[in-house]
């Protein structure tokens, strides 16, 4: 690198968030440097400060959040003592934002277009007319389809991955020189997720725009970063050029990062023949109203089995859960418990039926009553289903506490509130084994998550299914997570069963088109992975362009 | 009107002045440098009005009764605010240093607004529970050998007597004493009435968001056809309906009213449990629960209620104060509240009259202005209560 003067220069930077009465330390001084044209990987938990200093860069902070100390330099201005007037320059035009959720930050009211030019226009750097056209250019160069015509389209009109690209081209209409994407392909699909990450490369680099990518994902941050930074709690672990922190990490944090896509369960003995199945689905068609969702779904789980169940979202994946547990009775085919069939309407089935089928949730917030301590969350199956209750109750519900590896007299007066996504999500475990069932569902249970966090929850799952012999039905989209923990897979597509079997057959060649299409564009670790896609397949043949082919 | 354009331009300048000394001779701090014009202006206008409060204030007090009369109300809203916002201030104190560690922490965290909803809210029930401890006559007494229309402030000069320091009703009955039973009549049967609204309008409004289908319909455009027709001319259509019915059925009319206030009032309350309803049954915690087989009851009262309290305690407070001011207004009407039974509303109704000498006898034009002064309060009360308490459940949410 040359002497020319950084771009962004962040010194000793302290972040304080006010909780109650009191300000708690978010970023306890941290340093940032970023050249003109780099991009720096900011990665770490939730709540190691990703974003907080992401924002920090622009100036900014969130509500009930304060810059303590340091020092923010955007070319040479100082952006904390900068006046409102010189700020409101410089944010849209020179540095721009290109939030987690584009769905939630586009305004429903007004076309993509009319967004687009707000800013241009605003900031006196293009009129209306030449910057409408910037725009079309730029949805062409981000690969969206009739880039012609999109821009008169409403938000809710395109799906989530063009509206992740046209925020990206909104971010780039004053082309700043810097953009700081906020975990911008977190909430898609990996097929979907994989167009997004090649348009975003392609322009940052094409524009020799800066950037400050935020995710949690470590294999999206290796195709998209120069340099890596490793967030813990507030502090920097360690930054690294890409490939020397891929190859060569140096501090035991970040080897652990690395590490956790090593876990990977041995391999069962087959299945015997003639085994009755735990779950057996069978011809089911299922719909929504009027709207068929499933088409003629078939597979069996085994007792002490894990059947892990991949697709897009809308392939039907959710679907099938509810039919299972009788939320939305199919329309044909049916649902076999130990080989026997149970009512479509879970309001027909007895208690004891509805107690062998549990269900584990994707967004533990949702999952647990806010108003419930753990304890009462836990001790209403053991008592709904088992009739136990006082000192017995008490001392199950510490059992399955203990269980779940969290202490009964630390937890058990908590409210969920009072606890951390993992934690909530090993209660989501515990009161579905209170009920002491055979079959298990879990419904993404670890997307929610934390990659250290989702290999303790897949750690623990696995664990309890060694000990009480269950079965697993996985919902997952993260085919990581299905060599972590699966024996069987069936992927979906459109309502259908495309392909099942084996998990070591499933991971090997050759594959039905659409599961080779989903392994493929699962992000690896290797910098150069999205590079060599993208030679092998062409810009066009990659993700949902792809899946349209079909 | 030249003078008020001429005012307003006046402190346009001073705003522009005020704005440009500031960056001066900070040198520029942050604090004027970004200052938007608004803001400048807002200052100098706030700045104006409370000079101009003060200067009413001292023409208030001034020796010529002619000058003092016309600001006499000003002068009272002043004092009252400031003595209000000084005991609501002391109330915080107090409720920060004793009581528990939950409501101490709650009391440091509270508004002045709140707490004086707080206080006044308190004061109310203490009067209104110890009624006859605290009022020195009978509300329906007609004291022997007192005049009636005694002018409130206790001053002999003015036409006051210090032993009815509220001064007394045209058919010579202690004001005072008349208050503090209408607080007893009007607030409790207010509170009655929107329980009884709650407890209907809340068990339907739940059943209709969890059970959903053919009896969400029949209840929702059942809800729709009652809230069509307009509240206070319905309530009195069927009021005069009931006047008639009371005497026949030997039931108080008062029961009557509880009744249809509280019907016509759990209209609304049903549309607020239904929604907020519908937000929680969608939620995965509900879906667990019905998957687990549980009945009706523990689905509304152990896994719904808990989570809609907080929105259903803030309307049950802008409610009751709906409710109190129907109940006053129908008293005013003559439909509500039945004398001799002490009621704010027809108190305002029967003393009314005296609101015409406001301009040169304002103490005789108090008598009316002290029973709507006792709604107006408690209404102010009770919303900054409610105000309070929604902003820390919204702030739960985050």
């Amino acid at each position: 690198m040359t002497d020319e003067p950084p771009l962004v220069k962040i010194r000793g930077i302290k972040l304080e968030g006010r909780s109650d009465e009191t300000w708690n330390p978010i970023i306890n001084g941290v340093d940032l440097t970023l050249a003109r044209g780099e991009v720096l990987g900011l990665i770490g938990e939730s709540g190691a400060g990703k974003s907080t200093l992401g924002l920090a860069a622009m100036g900014y902070t969130r509500d009930g959040v304060r810059i303590s100390d340091g020092t923010v330099e955007f070319d040479g201005i100082d952006l904390l003592t900068a006046s409102a007037a010189i700020k409101r320059d410089l944010l849209g035009k020179r540095i721009a934002y290109v939030a987690q959720s584009a769905a939630a930050s586009f305004n429903p009211a007004h076309k993509l277009m009319e967004q687009h030019v707000e800013g241009p226009v605003q900031h006196g750097v293009n009129d209306r007319g030449s910057s409408e056209e910037d725009g079309i250019e730029l949805y062409r160069k981000l690969r969206l389809p009739n880039p012609d015509e999109i821009g008169f389209r409403y938000p809710h009109q395109v799906s989530g991955g063009q509206l992740q690209r046209a925020m990206t081209a909104m971010a780039m209409s004053c082309r700043p020189d810097l953009i700081i994407f906020d975990e911008p392909t977190t909430a898609l699909d990996v097929t979907t997720q994989i167009e997004v990450l090649a348009s975003i490369r392609d322009i940052v680099e094409q524009y020799n725009t800066a950037a400050i990518y935020i995710t949690h994902d470590l294999a999206v941050v290796a195709q998209m970063a120069d340099r890596i930074k490793v967030l813990l709690k507030g502090d920097e672990v360690e930054t690294a050029d890409t490939r020397t922190m891929l190859s060569a990490p140096t501090q035991e944090y970040t080897k652990s990062l690395w590490a956790v896509r090593s876990f990977e369960r041995p391999k069962k003995p087959a299945v015997s023949t003639g085994a009755v199945p735990v779950i057996s689905v069978q011809n089911v068609d299922a719909a929504y109203g009027k709207v068929p969702v499933l088409y003629d779904v078939s597979f069996d789980m085994h007792s002490g089995r894990t059947v892990a169940v991949v697709g897009e979202s809308g392939s039907g994946k959710s679907t099938t859960a509810r039919c299972i547990t009788g939320l939305l009775p199919p329309t044909a085919g049916q649902i076999m418990l130990d080989g026997e069939v149970l009512p479509a309407d879970y309001r027909k089935r007895s208690k004891d039926q509805l107690r062998q089928v549990q269900m584990i949730y994707q967004m533990a917030d949702t999952a647990l009553n806010p108003r419930m301590s753990i304890g009462q969350i836990i001790a209403r199956p053991v008592q709904f289903y088992l009739g136990l209750t006082g000192a017995e109750k008490r001392k199950r519900v510490d059992a399955l506490l203990e269980e779940i590896e969290l202490e009964p007299t630390e937890y058990y007066n908590r409210l969920p509130s009072e606890l951390s996504g993992g934690q909530k999500q090993r209660i989501g475990i515990a009161r579905a084994l209170a009920a002491e069932p055979k079959f298990i569902i879990c419904d993404e249970v670890t997307s929610a998550l934390d990659q250290l966090v989702a290999e303790g929850i897949l750690r623990l799952l696995a664990r309890l299914q060694d000990q009480l012999s269950l079965s697993y039905m996985f919902i997952t989209h993260d085919l990581a997570t299905v060599r972590a923990i699966a024996d069987e897979v069936v992927v979906m597509k459109d309502g259908r069963v495309i392909e099942q079997g084996d998990k070591d057959e499933m991971f090997r060649p050759p594959h039905h088109a659409y599961t080779d299409l989903l392994l493929s564009s699962v992000p690896e670790m290797d910098p150069d992975w999205l590079s060599n896609l993208l030679a092998e397949r062409g810009v066009d043949n990659i993700g949902d362009a792809a899946v349209d082919k079909m | 009107m030249i003078w008020f354009v001429a005012a307003l331009l006046g402190m346009a300048a001073i705003a522009w002045v005020f704005r440009f000394a500031g960056q001066t001779v900070t040198g520029n701090a942050p604090r004027f440098r970004d200052m938007p014009y608004g803001v400048a202006y807002g200052y100098v206008l706030g700045t104006v009005v409370v000079l101009w409060l003060a200067w009413a204030y001292m023409q208030g007090l001034s020796e010529d009764t002619a000058i003092a009369n016309k600001f006499f109300f000003l002068r009272i809203a002043i004092e009252g605010f400031i003595i209000f916002a000084i005991a609501a201030w002391l109330f915080r104190i107090l409720g920060r240093t004793i009581g528990t560690a939950w409501s101490r922490k709650m009391f440091r965290s509270m508004p002045l607004t709140a707490s004086f909803g707080i206080l006044t809210i308190l004061i109310y029930a203490i009067l209104a529970i110890f009624a006859p401890a605290f009022a020195p006559y009978g509300q329906e007494q007609i004291i022997p050998g007192v005049a009636a229309n005694i002018v409130p402030g206790g001053d002999v000069a003015l036409g006051g007597n210090p032993d009815f320091p509220l001064g007394t009703d045209q058919i010579g009955r202690d004001i005072m004493s008349r208050l503090i039973y209408g607080a007893q009549n009007t607030v409790g049967i207010a509170f009655a009435t929107t329980l009884l609204a709650f407890l209907l309008g809340g068990t339907f409004g739940f059943l209709a968001a969890t059970l959903g289908g053919w009896l969400d319909q029949i209840l929702s455009r059942l809800v729709d056809v009652l809230m069509a027709i307009p509240s206070l001319i319905f309530a009195l259509l069927l009021m005069t309906i009931a006047s008639v019915w009371a005497p026949q059925l030997g039931i108080p009319l008062t029961v009557f009213m509880v009744l249809i206030i509280a019907v016509i009032d759990s209209t609304r309350v049903f549309r607020l449990a239904r929604a907020v309803g519908q937000n929680i049954v969608v939620m995965d915690y509900i879906e667990a629960a019905k998957l687990r087989g549980e009945g009706l009851g523990y689905l509304v009262f152990k896994e719904i209620l808990p989570n809609a309290t907080a929105p259903l305690l803030a309307e049950f407070g802008l409610r009751f104060c709906f409710v109190f001011l129907t109940i006053a207004a129908l008293s005013f009407l003559g439909v509500g509240i039945q004398p001799p039974l002490a009621d704010w509303g027809t108190m305002v109704r029967d003393l009314g009259g005296f609101v015409n000498y406001a301009q040169f006898a304002p103490l005789a034009a108090t008598a009316p202005l002290l029973a709507a002064g006792a709604i107006a309060l408690l209404t102010v009360a009770v919303n900054f209560v409610v105000d309070w308490m929604l902003h820390k459940s919204s702030g739960l949410k985050e």
